[in-house]
């Protein structure tokens, strides 16, 4: 890279052309990517705030059917009519809220928060980047999601209301529900998937282009490997979802039958279609996006736990090179497991064997990345603050719920456990004290240098303890339901299923139904354990601890080597890195860090 | 700072930014294309005996549009080529038969598919079925210009098929109250059709697109080479990759509809 003076004089120039733009330039119609991050972030934690209370108005449902939600029932009533008749939740209206509660909390939430916001706040910075590569397409990426999100939010106000056949939208049930959810649906996911197409070449480009002087790969940080690894999954799984979209609305718009079989009757009569279509077809496209995000929603959160980890044990990660082969091994491998999720769908045992040991080959680099973080705690004087317990509670819950994956992988267990209470238990344990948490971790990490201030510790704390008593609460539970037979997408929580109903055998134990309730409980209490944390949020943006220097936490990245919050431009001259990302207690050194910029 | 390698390489990658930008882009289409195309593969390998059809499209009509589009990109080429050496009327020329040559290729297609939407399939009470192409249709009968097909070799076989055979039809009218189906030959026909509408519509549509994209850049975004050529020549260069790529996507296409 050339600075020359008058380059310099140039780029000062720009900046202060940028900060007389209007309020509209500068934090709307913005291109400078902390500012989209700031946008990504702020929308995603709205959206997961909203997928989660769709899971607690139909967990009364679950635990006390057919009764009236306190509470937000007449609201319900009111909005949806005879969807929630005197407040109770209709079985159309348990699917509609299940469907929407995956797809936001997947393409909405989790997925914008791990890649849009943390991607698009930290890589740049962390790579000495002055911006993304592209960013205007970084800006029109955002106001995709922005739309997609839009879409799918007024699906709900539509006459017949939101999508209904899961976020995993199986054909034919999605194409012969009546009514125009599922249209929006996929008009909501192309818009989506456009713009993380958008999103996943301009992480790539900016982290192949624009990395500083002396930044060569094996000096990235953990965390932008992730990144790197996360959009090229992006980039190549979600086309064909986007190629699927577009099939299913032709079966649902243009009346093809592209997922239709012949003879396929629906309510009772014939349909009017040519047939010749395969369901499968759905299926195999679906998932061959739906596992590499898996991926997606795993990668980043381990980028920010092995920074923090990095950080606040005050030495090198054990094993940094091992940890980016196994990521991009999950890479290249996870493009050839999908089926896994198809066990049960008749597609024969020589395909279920194949996928079967590639989902078994999979799981060791997990588990060297796993290995990877527990070994670098070791010897290391813990600093046990907000982010540390965050990311150290990542560790045990993401080991749980890949472990718990290992019986769903192997496809004669999976014949017992496929479409129970124990899927859910086991990707929640992955996405939810697993992502969630990592997310959680990185806002507390960086919040100091987006805002110039930290967050309270002691709200963070109680924050923390709480979510990790009622995460395991909420899921544990779900295990043995799941083992005992329990199948999802029940609206009544397995009532029809009971002894009571059915007769002891292959019918649901009483105390197996007792427990839908102990889990409501927990998840409501969970919602009050957010509560610290949006006081916090909100709160010590102008009241928290200031910051007494550029590099609060003492961390070695290029992140914290510029002013705070960075301006637009990011570095106020090119950093020159010489030496990898976790140089902490270097022998010899003045201090238990070295900056990657820096020489001793 | 300002965002380094808009313009020139990086060295150590070789690539200028938008280079490396429209290949990812391109990898993530490959991708897309590719889905389709292998659900082509499933539905034809699922499909009854008999009931894919084949020859169903013109294939003469098909060889031009190749042609058209294959031209296409040759000036593309010679185009940048020109600008590269500075000739910036020669680079105009070429790429206004590049622009010219997307039209006759929309058009072409437009005229394929209008084709297909008068192109109808009768399907009589008392088991009959009739083929070809509409000539009125009113509450009492319906009068198609064609022949009736043995559906015991399947429902499959098209106008074109027949006319092979040196059977080129004759106006055949049929009662209304006789008809048990009559629909066209649009996207929810058969499988055939609806995989063959959204495999040319999706690349219509980039084809329409790659096309404004290139005329923009040659005619209203041309002041940019007087301001920063280098620049100018880059973006020429990045949309003609576009275009290659659906030059190449139809060269997949064209045998894979119209031939196999």
């Amino acid at each position: 890279m050339h600075t020359t003076t008058a380059d310099t004089h140039h780029a000062g120039a720009h900046e202060a052309h940028h900060d007389e733009g209007g309020f509209l330039k500068k934090y709307v119609f913005s291109s400078d990517h902390k500012v989209i991050g700031i946008q990504y972030g702020l929308t995603a934690l709205v959206f997961l705030f909203f997928g989660f209370c769709l899971i607690m108005a139909m967990r009364w449902q679950i635990a006390y059917p057919n009764t009236p939600i306190p509470l937000v029932g007449g609201l319900l009533n009111g909005l949806f009519g005879d969807l929630a008749t005197k407040g109770i939740m209709s079985p159309d209206l348990y699917n509609m809220f299940g469907a929407m509660h995956g797809t936001i909390m997947v393409f909405l939430a989790i997925v914008p928060l791990a890649f849009g916001a943390f991607g698009n706040l930290i890589v740049p910075l962390q790579i000495g980047a002055p911006d993304m590569a592209f960013p205007r397409i970084n800006m029109v990426s955002y106001q995709c999601y922005a739309a997609g999100g839009v879409v799918m939010l007024v699906s709900f106000l539509i006459p017949g209301g939101a999508a209904q056949a899961g976020w995993t939208s199986y054909s034919p049930l999605a194409s012969t529900i009546p009514g125009d959810g599922q249209t929006f649906w996929l008009v909501g996911m192309v818009l989506l998937i456009t713009s993380s197409l958008l999103g996943a070449v301009n992480f790539i480009a900016t982290i192949i282009q624009l990395r500083a002087p002396g930044m060569t790969w094996m000096r990235m940080p953990f965390f932008v490997w992730a990144q790197f690894v996360t959009g090229f999954l992006l980039l190549l799984a979600f086309p064909p979802l986007e190629a699927a979209g577009l099939m299913q609305l032709a079966d649902k718009v243009l009346h093809t039958s592209f997922f239709l079989p012949t003879g396929l009757a629906v309510g009772g009569n014939l349909a009017n279609i040519s047939g010749g279509g395969s369901p499968l077809l759905w299926q195999h496209l679906f998932w061959f996006l739906g596992h590499p995000e898996v991926y997606v929603l795993i990668l980043p959160a381990m980028g920010i736990v092995s920074e923090i980890v990095a950080n606040n044990t005050r030495k090198p990660l054990w094993g940094y090179k091992s940890l980016v082969y196994s990521s991009l091994g999950i890479g290249f491998i996870s493009f050839i497991v999908w089926a896994h999720h198809m066990y049960l769908t008749g597609m024969g045992t020589k395909i279920s064997t194949f996928f079967q040991t590639t989902t078994m080959i999979i799981s060791i680099p997990s588990v060297i990345i796993l290995t990877c973080l527990f070994i670098s705690l070791w010897g290391g004087s813990i600093r046990f603050n907000t982010p540390m317990l965050f990311a150290l509670a990542f560790l045990p819950m993401f080991g749980i719920g890949g472990l718990t994956g290992l019986p769903l992988g192997f496809n004669y267990s999976d014949i017992h456990l496929h479409d129970t209470y124990y899927v859910i238990a086991h990707f929640h344990y992955v996405v939810a004290p697993g992502t969630i948490f990592g997310l959680l971790a990185g806002v507390y990490y960086w919040y100091p240098k987006v805002t110039g201030r930290f967050m309270s510790e002691t709200l963070g704390k109680i924050h923390f303890w709480l979510s990790l008593i009622c995460m395991n609460l909420i899921f544990m539970p779900m295990f043995l339901q799941g083992m005992a037979g329990m199948l999802r997408r029940m609206s009544d929580g397995g009532a029809m299923y009971s002894v009571a109903k059915v007769g002891a055998i292959g019918g649901l134990s009483a105390a197996i139904i007792k427990l839908n309730e102990f889990v409501s409980h927990a998840a409501w209490m969970l919602a009050l354990a957010q509560l610290p944390f949006i006081i916090n949020f909100f709160w010590s943006i102008s009241n928290g601890r200031k910051v007494t220097s550029d590099n609060p936490w003492d961390a070695t990245t290029l992140e914290w080597q510029t002013p705070t919050p960075p301006p637009h431009g990011n570095f106020t001259k090119t950093p020159e890195v010489v030496r990898g990302p976790y140089d902490y207690s270097l022998p010899g050194a003045p201090k238990d860090f070295v900056p990657q910029n820096q020489t001793t | 700072m300002e965002i380094p390698y808009v313009v020139h390489p990086r060295r150590d990658t070789g690539l200028y930014n938008a280079k490396v930008g429209i290949w990812l882009f391109l990898a993530s289409e490959v991708m897309l294309f590719g889905a389709l195309f292998s659900s082509y593969i499933l539905l034809r390998v699922g499909a009854e005996a008999g009931e894919w059809p084949t020859h169903l499209l013109n294939v003469p009509i098909g060889t031009v549009n190749t042609l058209v589009l294959i031209s296409s990109s040759v000036t593309v080429v010679l185009g940048w080529a020109a600008l590269k050496v500075g000739n910036f009327a020669k680079y105009r020329a070429c790429q206004t038969i590049t622009v010219l040559c997307a039209c006759a290729f929309v058009g072409i297609k437009s005229y394929e598919y209008n084709d297909k939407f008068h192109h109808y399939q009768v399907i009589t009470k008392d088991g009959k079925v009739f083929d070809g192409h509409l000539v009125s249709r009113d509450k009492e009968a319906v009068v198609l210009h064609g022949h009736q097909i043995d559906a015991s070799k399947g429902k499959a076989l098209g106008v074109r098929e027949a006319s092979r055979h040196g059977d080129h039809g004759k106006e055949i009218e049929i009662k209304a109250d006789d008809i048990k189906k009559i629909d066209n030959y649009g996207p929810a026909h058969n499988t055939y059709m609806s995989i063959y509408f959204t495999l040319t519509g999706l690349h219509g549509l980039h084809v329409v697109a790659g096309a404004l994209v290139i005329a923009y850049i040659l005619w209203p975004g041309a002041g940019m080479y007087k301001t920063d050529p280098e620049r100018y020549i880059n973006r020429v260069e990045v949309s003609g990759l576009f275009w290659h790529f659906v030059d190449l996507v139809w060269i997949f296409l064209f045998p894979v509809l119209y031939l196999l």
